[in-house]
């Protein structure tokens, strides 16, 4: 038969219900799959960037300012450890940021302006819903991997001494997304480049980057500058780190409230983007 | 999967409404088993709007739609397993390469990778982009890119391809290749929804055709009977210069069976064009230059409408 005569046959709806049942169990995953496909394509700067980056700030806040800070007595303010431990969680949750970031904002943006290819999913049996959850997935993939390897250059260095250390991993990793289904949501809504994404660069995650307590506790800040911390994903993730990474004591409620704050973000940002995707998509 | 009489698409005062445009107006139509059928009208007619309805991608503010016998609004997901879809613009993802594009595209209808890589395989030799597999999408021409949209769409073996503005922008040996590629999947029974403002394209591939303009449906029928109905055989074309054509328009009212001025020429319907055209010349009539052919859709949306097909 050739494949215009099956075309007419309509071979296809005899698998038709199968198949679409299909697309409506696992169409998150194909989305994410392809975005995978297409990641594929930057395996090298990706790796290379994922070694590299950890490498930098050890050897500059381990062996330059830690070795300094360590010297004058500095880890009794830091919980007793050593500053590369101190820093390490933090810098692993804001290396878990800045790769959701990656993935959710110009992807998302391309796919609904320049390539248009959420137009293309759509056409098939895959929901706006299931390419937003896609597109998270697929940035799930590349925060694990960029955060075990960071990771596992800590540990090397040995900046992640307590017995359940590697659950900082996790910590991370749930940082991570909740801030990247917030930027997905924003880059869902954005119609013109303009310049945001540069602008979120710096203005939000610049500041979140020096303000949520990473190189220093934030209770040394004062209290007017204090709520940056508390809003940022960046402080919850770093402090449910170094929990896990050497021990910081926290009281019950406030480490309840670390990973609600990671959740609810979470959960509101997904929310945001299933709405902004189907709005769009369905015009 | 049928709507009982044979009708895979099926709409009744189908309507589209953005904020107070009424983008498509109550419109009325059928599309059966192994038809192509046409929606011909000018960029703005509400052509793609309903093709995008048809794809069950938009809601419809009112009236009815079937398709394959089921609700778009109901059972979108579904309905959208069994179609192919070209849209109006490319969407194909640019950054890998062709082959894996069919590949991917084919994943999100569920199937299997097995079956994934001998049709990719077939679809490239009927896009005659066999030679192109392992080439990045960017670096193909536009009529092969619109060539492996069209294969994309049939991927997954779909009852009814729909073709939104299939050739638009493509140069005239690019539209020649994938008339011929359309034309191919017609004479196989594939049903086909194409839509147009290629009057040409139209007479090629229709079998059947609606004429919109504004949202709403001007006139229905086959090429040939729309061009019976609303023209005549013949029409001559004068031109007499920018200057002397509405002047020779007063002089050439009441001839033929119907004359038709635009701002650059003079359209005379008749039944014969060559005697029309030699009883002018007698009359001292001069025309810088002048054509007789056959009458065209693009005549019958002139009558309907009183406007040209292209703006």
């Amino acid at each position: 038969m050739s494949m215009e005569e099956r075309a007419h046959a309509g071979a296809g709806a005899l698998l038709g219900e199968r198949r679409s049942a299909r697309s409506v169990a696992f169409g998150a995953w194909y989305v994410a799959e392809a975005r995978l496909r297409n990641m594929r394509a930057f395996f090298r700067t990706i790796a290379l960037t994922s070694l590299f980056n950890p490498l930098m700030y050890i050897l500059a806040l381990g062996v330059g300012i830690g070795s300094y800070i360590d010297r004058r007595g500095g880890s009794q303010g830091l919980g007793g450890v050593s500053y590369l431990t101190f820093v390490g969680p933090a810098l692993l949750a804001s290396a878990a940021l800045t790769a959701a970031f990656e993935e959710t904002s110009f992807p998302v943006m391309g796919g609904f302006k320049w390539t248009r290819e959420f137009w293309a999913m759509n056409s098939t049996p895959i929901s706006a819903r299931q390419i937003a959850n896609g597109i998270l997935l697929a940035a799930l993939f590349r925060v694990v991997f960029t955060v075990l390897v960071f990771w596992a250059c800590l540990a090397a260095f040995g900046a992640m001494p307590g017995p359940a250390s590697f659950l900082s991993a996790p910590a991370s990793i749930l940082a991570g997304l909740a801030f990247g289904s917030v930027i997905m949501a924003i880059a869902s809504r954005l119609e013109e480049d303009e310049g945001w994404f540069a602008a979120i660069n710096r203005l939000i995650i610049a500041p979140m980057f020096l303000f949520s307590g990473t190189f220093f506790p934030l209770e040394r800040l004062p209290l007017g500058l204090q709520w940056i911390g508390w809003i940022s994903p960046l402080w919850h993730g770093t402090q449910l780190g170094r929990i896990a990474a050497f021990g910081l004591r926290e009281p019950a409620w406030l480490v309840a409230c670390h990973a609600l704050f990671l959740a609810s973000m979470l959960a509101l940002g997904l929310g945001l983007s299933w709405a902004s995707f189907r709005r769009r998509l369905s015009k | 999967m049928e709507n009982g009489d044979g009708a895979l698409i099926r709409a009744r005062a189908l309507t589209k409404v953005f904020g107070v445009l009424r983008a498509v107006d109550e419109v009325d139509f059928e599309v059966r088993k192994g038809e192509a059928f046409g929606l011909l009208g000018p960029n703005g007619a509400g052509k793609s709007t309903i093709m995008r309805m048809i794809a069950s991608v938009s809601k419809r503010t009112g009236g009815e739609l079937a398709i394959l016998g089921m609700d778009p609004n109901e059972r979108g997901p579904e309905i959208r397993g069994h179609l192919g879809v070209v849209p109006q613009q490319d969407n194909l993802d640019v950054e890998i390469k062709v082959r894996d594009n069919l590949v991917v595209y084919g994943r999100y209808f569920g199937l299997p990778m097995k079956f994934l890589r001998a049709k990719a395989d077939e679809l490239l030799e009927f896009a005659q982009l066999t030679e192109k597999a392992k080439v990045k999408v960017d670096t193909l021409s536009g009529g092969m890119k619109r060539r492996l949209t069209i294969a994309r769409a049939l991927v997954n073996e779909p009852d009814i391809l729909l073709l939104d503005e299939p050739t638009t922008g493509l140069d005239p040996q690019a539209r020649h290749i994938l008339w011929d590629r359309l034309f191919r999947l017609k004479e196989a029974g594939v049903t086909l929804v194409i839509t147009t403002h290629y009057m040409d394209e139209a007479e090629q591939l229709c079998d059947r055709l609606i004429v919109m303009d504004q949202g709403r449906i001007m006139a229905e029928g086959t090429p040939a009977s729309l061009i019976q109905e609303y023209t005549s055989r013949e029409v001559v074309e004068l031109r007499f210069g920018s200057e002397r054509n509405a002047e020779a328009a007063r002089a050439l009212q009441g001839r033929g069976k119907r004359v038709e001025v635009l701002p650059d020429r003079v359209l005379i319907y008749a039944d014969s064009g060559e005697a029309e055209l030699a009883r002018i010349v007698d009359e001292g009539l001069s025309p810088m230059t002048s054509l007789v052919r056959r009458s065209s859709l693009e005549d019958v949306f002139l009558r309907l409408t009183g406007r040209s097909l292209i703006e």
